[in-house]
């Protein structure tokens, strides 16, 4: 093993419930592997560190061709969830409870604890200044573990050496 | 298979170094492994995450415990964790308590 410690950065910039769990699950074992990890919050992707909405991401079905109701157990081959159900209110609500039971049971985490864990584990987040501008957010609306506001440039700076992946 | 010899007894592992018979595991080799990977001595705090997944392994077909299982399981915190076995505990808990990887994304 070469003694320079290997380092990956994450940009997370969707804030639906399946785009979240990406950068967790990858981050968390590149932790795990002695690997140091950067994670940077952008666009939606802020809603992973924002405390008012970590926990309540959602996933529609709408314009999703990969949710297929088989995975509800019915015994429906290759079909989708029909758009005009989809369109339903409460739908999204449904997909999203749904979702997050499938995550439960591979026992992964909810959000919040999934990136205080990345933490604890010595990952560093950092939030999009553009973004926070823009949705007029602060500090304060993060999570503790977001170390600081930075700009592109400055992610650009820390993250010398290290591969960037895009979420 | 390998072999290799630590801690004065020869003993079977794989290509990446871990054992691969709990059975041959004793704690001198935890120790020997552990100064291997820096490590210099194992305290009880190091001893407790050992011995918690020695005993979980059997029901993971000798395979460590992922992190969060060790977490959740051992009453040992992720940071605990991090900081008794730094840069990559997953592998380093394995290899030092002569398990295989743990399986699991978590």
């Amino acid at each position: 093993m070469s003694d320079e410690t290997r380092k990956i950065a994450f940009i997370c910039s969707k804030g639906d419930l399946d785009m979240a769990y990406p950068a967790l699950v990858m981050g968390w074992a590149a932790l795990g592997n002695g690997i140091d990890v950067t994670i940077f919050f952008t666009f939606w992707g802020m809603d992973l560190i924002n405390k008012a909405r970590q926990d309540k991401l959602e996933l529609s079905p709408i314009g999703n061709t990969s949710m297929k109701m088989k995975m509800m157990g019915l015994p429906t081959g290759n079909l989708g969830i029909p758009n005009l159900m989809a369109a339903l209110p409460g739908m999204t609500a449904f997909t999203t409870w749904f979702m997050k039971k499938k995550i439960a049971e591979v026992g992964a985490p909810p959000v919040s604890e999934y990136l205080q864990m990345m933490v604890d584990g010595g990952a560093k987040l950092y939030a999009c200044k553009m973004s926070v501008d823009m949705m007029g957010l602060k500090k304060e609306d993060f999570m503790d573990g977001v170390i600081d506001i930075v700009t592109a440039s400055d992610f650009m700076d820390m993250t010398e050496g290290a591969q960037i992946i895009f979420i | 298979m390998a072999t290799r010899i630590i801690a004065g007894k020869t003993v079977q592992v794989n290509d990446e170094g871990f054992m691969t018979n709990p059975a041959e595991w004793t704690k001198e080799i935890g120790v020997a492994i552990a100064a291997e990977e820096g490590i210099a001595a194992l305290t009880d705090a190091h001893w407790k995450v050992i011995d918690f997944c020695r005993a979980t392994a059997p029901s993971l077909g000798g395979k460590s415990p992922t992190l969060r299982q060790i977490t959740t399981g051992s009453g040992v915190s992720t940071k605990e964790l991090f900081a008794l076995f730094p840069k990559g505990p997953a592998k380093k808990v394995a290899h030092i308590a002569g398990l295989g990887k743990p399986e699991g994304c978590v």
